[in-house]
This record gives structure tokens, C-alpha cells and sequence, in this order.
């Protein structure tokens, strides 16, 4: 193979990666609209279909409308901001986000005979990084400097606090992120995420199984990784106008918001690829080593994308189910619940592949990680780190109900 | 207001039980509410093609119209009490000496602002001949103020328009006419 038939190929699925996945971000606004308004007993937008016709399509002509408007609409500088890096923040937000697909496979593999290939090609960017996931995190912190310069470049306060409270959260919920992640590092003992999913293809136990308590951890930092209620702290209207990106217009506006898609869809891949399986389906998929033909690893993509899709979807609806956190009480679960959780998890997965030779892929260790994960949840219910005493105090002391007894 | 004022009456937050401080079932409930949501039936009408139903017609506030009696005649006798009452003035009425035998005046002509009223139905409630009565017309749209002036022949080609479908309100409530 010479290096240009490899450059080709690199291409190829880069176009189908970028194209993708900003086809997807386009539509999943849609869906997320759609979503909203049948949780609010609304239709959602159901007008725009193909122009000029009558024809509506049940509105599938919006996302096309809506980024005809954002692209046409002015793109106004403010006379206040830091031109420079004002204008660098989108870009590093956009690329940053959209680099992560460098390594994040979006399939199986494909057979390769057809294509005039001996082995087969893997449906990734940049097949077999051993680096893969520390790329990807590496990639999602830088995605906090396109956050905070934008939001220190506005030099506006809304802005700025924005901003602040973005660069708090992203690095609170990186460790339990981490640790999360740090349980199915261990079990597999690579960073690969293609060697990720071939180990719960090989075994069949999802990580999701295996390791619960990683789960809800890495899911709830995910959540606050990607800013998504309940944690949009970073933006949230009531409070901040917009968060950082108030003072952003046009085109670049629609960077950020892409970008922030973009990190939701990232969020969903790493949770099907680390703990839902990756392509992996009981009964339809087999195996990481057998050999694959074409039906098998079309099947695979679309197990891969339902799940992918079932897991965002979850991410909109959650959107309306619970009120956002107060900033207080986001870092407490950050720190005093996530952390503490992950730690538990972490050190439960180190015990169990040490002892067992399946790295803690076989009944009685699921078992053992069930147990952990309901203790830990209740240990921590018990303490109740998150509570916090709202009782009304004059100084040292309290009044109200307390105050009233004694008098 | 100061903390100890007696009128203050304190609150203690709720505690807590098991349940609700594991969360998870306060987790469960939300999503079984946004779910249930997702799947009812959307409130939504889409406006043009589909039409909003009335509740009661007799009692909607929608554009006037202009009774004629049992002769084509207009009922109008240019009181003046909708006018009157009318707390928007929108209400112009020019009154002369009736040719029928039956009353003293009727009005040459007779102009309701639709712009400028606020369609609180006061006119209707003070009309003592059930002459003027709001009906369920509610989409009501012109190209220019001068056209959504309505004046008698306007009000009464409305009545027209509406007699079918909505029967004078007096005559159904149990009024004089």
C-alpha cells in the first residue's frame, strides 16, 4: 500500500466524517426543536419544506432555512472586544470539536477485497492510535480556550461570568470524566477506542454491565462536559443572557453553537463506544476478529448509529426533565459525589481485574459490580453531600422557624 | 420587611426522606412526565388550514354586527347608550327622524372603530333593542385603518353573513326580541 492510496483513503473518510457529522449537527437541531415542542405540547416546526412549493416535508426544510439566515445575517464586531483573539475563539472551539473524529471510529470495518485492498479498512480517520483517548480529551479541554477567550475577548460582563463559570465546570467534571473512563482503561488495558468496542464485542458484557457505577458517572459528566441541561450553567439565559457567546453574530455564533452540538454528539459516541458496546449487538454483529462481509458491517453502522441516536435523544429529553442546578450545587455534586463515586469505581474495577482473568467480564464480577455500584449510591445518599442548609440567617444566627420556637 | 416582623410567617424546607435524597427516583419521575408529554396529544392548531373551535358563540367577543328585525329593517333606534358605554369611543352615530312609525329616530349612519375598539362587549350589554351584538368573527384583517372603519351597511351585510350560523344571542337567552 503506498502512501497515496492511504492519503485517498484518509480523505475519503474525513469527508464522510466532517460532512457527517455536521449534516447531523444541522438535523439534530431540528430533532431537538422538534423534540421541545412535543414535550411542550406543541408541533414544533413543521412549515418549511421545499421553497417556492407547497410542499412541507414536516419541516425538514428548516435546517436549511435556518443556516441560510445565520450565514446571510451581519456578522457585527463589537468596538469593545479584543479583535484577535475575539475572532481565534470560534475557530479553536470549532476545530477542536471537530478533530476529536480524527479518532472516534463511526463503524466496524469494511471488507477491503472490493476496493482493490487485502486487509480490511477500519472506519476510522486514523485507524489504531494507541493514544485514542487521551486525543480525545486533550482535544475537549482545549475546546474550554475557545470557551474562555471568547468569553474574556467580548469583554463583556455577561460574557466574562459565562465564561468563569464554564472554566470551573469543564475542569470539575473532567476528574470524574476521567475516572469514569479510567474503569474501562483498566478493564481492557488499552486507550484504543477501537480495542474498547472489540472487547465487549469478544466478551458480549458492555462495560455499562460490568461497570454501572463508571457509567453513571461518566454519563453525568458527559452531560456537564458537553454543557447540556441540567448543567448549562455556561449559558444560561435567565441569568447570563447567553454566556460567552453573547456578544457573537453571524457566522461565528453559528461556530459555537455547532461546536456545542458537536461535543453532544461526541458525548454520545464516547458513551456507546465505552460503556453501550460501540457496534456491538448481541445475536447480529459477532465478534472483533471475524471476518466481516459487507452485509455485516452495514449492519454494524446501524446498530452503532441507533444506538448513537437512542443516546441523544435521551440528551434532549433530559433537556426538559429536570430544572438546571444552582452553580453551588453543581460543584458540590462535581466534587463531593462524582469524584468520590469514581474513585470507588475505579478502585472496584482495579480489584476485579487483578483477581479475575476476564478483566471483570464474567457473571460473578457483574455481580460484584452491581453490589458496589448500590452501595456506593447509598452510602452517598445516606451522607447526603449535596444537601445544603437553606435556613434564613441574620449573621451567626438563625431566624425563622428556629427563632420563632425559642420565642 | 424586617426578618422578625410578625407578619412574616417562616417556612421550614421539607425533609428530605431515602427516596429523594437517592435521587433516583425523583430522576424516574421526570422523565416519566417529559415522556408522557412527548407521546400526548399537541395542543397546536395550525392556524389556516385548520380552524380554532368557539366554546360558545353566544357569549365570544368577536366583530360586531348589526341585527335587522323581522322587516329587513334596521333595530337601531340611535339611542346612544352604546356609544355611551362604549369605553374605547369607537362608537359614531349619527341619528335622525325615523320614517317608520314604530320609533322616533334611527341612525343615518352608524361607524364603530374596529381598531380602536377593545371588544369588552359593553356596547352590546347597554343596547337596549338587541341592536348591536359581537359574534364569533375573529380573524379579522384590513389593508388599511380607513377600511376597518365599519360602517351600517358594513355591520348589517355581517349580520348577513352570520344570521345562519348564529341566531340572535337575545332570542337564545331568553330576552325581549
Amino acid at each position: 500500500m503506498s502512501l497515496t492510496t492511504q492519503t485517498i483513503e484518509a480523505l475519503i473518510k474525513l469527508a464522510i466524517v466532517a460532512g457527517g457529522v455536521m449534516t447531523a449537527a444541522m438535523y439534530l437541531v431540528l430533532v431537538e426543536r422538534k423534540m421541545a415542542g412535543w414535550i411542550q405540547g406543541r408541533l414544533g416546526p413543521n412549515r418549511v419544506g421545499i421553497p417556492l412549493t407547497k410542499i412541507r416535508l414536516f419541516g425538514l426544510g428548516q435546517p436549511v432555512a435556518d443556516a441560510l439566515k445565520l450565514i446571510l445575517k451581519e456578522d457585527v464586531t463589537p468596538a469593545h472586544v479584543n479583535r484577535r483573539i475575539y475572532n481565534l475563539a470560534p475557530l479553536i472551539i470549532m476545530t477542536a470539536a471537530v478533530s476529536v473524529f480524527a479518532v472516534i471510529p463511526f463503524g466496524s470495518i469494511i471488507p477491503g477485497e472490493g476496493l482493490g485492498r487485502e486487509n480490511p479498512i477500519p472506519l476510522v480517520v486514523a485507524p489504531g492510535i494507541d493514544v485514542g483517548m487521551i486525543f480525545v480529551f486533550a482535544l475537549s479541554s482545549i475546546a474550554v480556550y475557545g470557551v474562555i477567550l471568547g468569553g474574556w475577548a467580548s469583554n463583556n460582563k455577561y460574557s466574562f461570568l459565562g465564561a468563569l463559570r464554564s472554566s470551573a465546570q469543564m475542569i470539575a467534571y473532567e476528574l470524574p470524566l476521567g475516572l469514569g473512563l479510567l474503569g474501562v482503561v483498566l478493564a481492557t488495558g488499552s486507550l484504543q477506542l477501537e480495542k474498547v468496542i472489540g472487547v465487549q464485542a469478544d466478551t458480549g458484557i458492555w462495560f455499562a454491565l460490568s461497570q454501572p457505577l463508571g457509567f453513571v458517572v461518566f454519563v453525568v459528566a458527559a452531560f456537564a462536559e458537553a454543557a447540556r441541561l441540567p448543567f448549562d450553567l455556561t449559558e444560561c439565559e435567565q441569568e447570563l443572557v447567553a454566556g460567552f457567546h453573547t456578544e457573537y453574530s453571524g457566522m461565528r455564533l453559528v461556530l459555537f453553537l455547532t461546536a456545542e452540538f458537536i461535543h453532544m454528539i461526541t458525548a454520545a459516541f464516547l458513551i456507546v463506544i465505552l460503556f453501550l458496546g460501540g457496534w456491538h449487538f448481541w445475536g447480529l454483529t459477532g465478534g472483533s476478529e471475524d471476518a466481516v462481509t459487507w452485509l455485516g458491517a452495514i449492519v454494524r453502522i446501524v446498530v452503532f448509529m441507533i444506538k448513537i441516536l437512542a443516546v441523544i435523544l435521551f440528551f434532549m429529553l433530559v433537556r426538559w426533565s429536570w430544572p438546571r442546578f444552582r452553580f453551588d450545587q453543581l460543584m458540590n455534586l462535581a466534587w463531593k459525589m462524582m469524584l468520590p463515586l469514581g474513585i470507588v469505581n475505579l478502585i472496584a474495577v482495579a480489584i476485579a481485574v487483578e483477581m479475575s482473568a476476564s478483566a471483570g467480564a464474567s457473571l460473578p464480577w457483574i455481580v460484584y459490580g452491581w453490589i458496589v455500584a448500590v452501595v456506593a449510591w447509598m452510602v452517598t445518599a445516606v451522607c447526603s453531600p449535596l444537601m445544603t442548609d437553606n435556613t434564613a440567617r441574620v449573621g451567626d444566627a438563625t431566624v425563622g422557624a428556629p427563632l420563632e420556637k425559642a420565642g | 420587611m424586617r426578618h422578625d416582623d410578625p407578619a412574616v410567617t417562616w417556612v421550614e424546607e421539607p425533609k428530605l426522606g431515602l427516596a429523594g435524597k437517592m435521587y433516583l427516583p425523583l430522576f424516574v419521575q421526570g422523565l416519566a412526565v417529559t415522556t408522557k408529554h412527548l407521546v400526548s396529544r399537541k395542543v397546536t392548531i395550525s392556524f389556516p388550514e385548520e380552524r380554532p373551535e368557539i366554546g360558545n358563540p353566544l357569549i365570544y367577543r368577536g366583530v360586531h354586527r348589526f341585527n335587522k328585525d323581522d322587516q329587513g329593517r334596521v333595530k337601531c333606534v340611535a339611542c346612544f347608550l352604546c356609544a355611551t358605554a362604549c369605553p374605547a369611543h369607537c362608537i359614531d352615530i349619527v341619528g335622525i327622524e325615523s320614517p317608520w312609525p314604530d320609533r322616533e329616530k334611527y341612525p343615518e349612519s352608524f361607524q364603530i372603530d374596529e381598531l380602536r375598539c377593545i371588544f369588552c362587549g359593553m356596547c352590546e350589554e347597554a343596547c337596549p333593542v338587541d341592536a348591536i351584538e359581537l359574534t364569533s368573527l375573529f380573524d379579522l384583517t384590513g389593508r388599511s385603518r380607513e377600511e376597518m372603519i365599519f360602517d351600517k351597511e358594513k355591520l348589517l351585510s355581517v349580520y348577513d353573513q352570520t344570521k345562519d350560523a348564529e341566531p340572535m344571542k337575545s332570542k337564545s337567552l331568553g330576552g325581549t326580541v
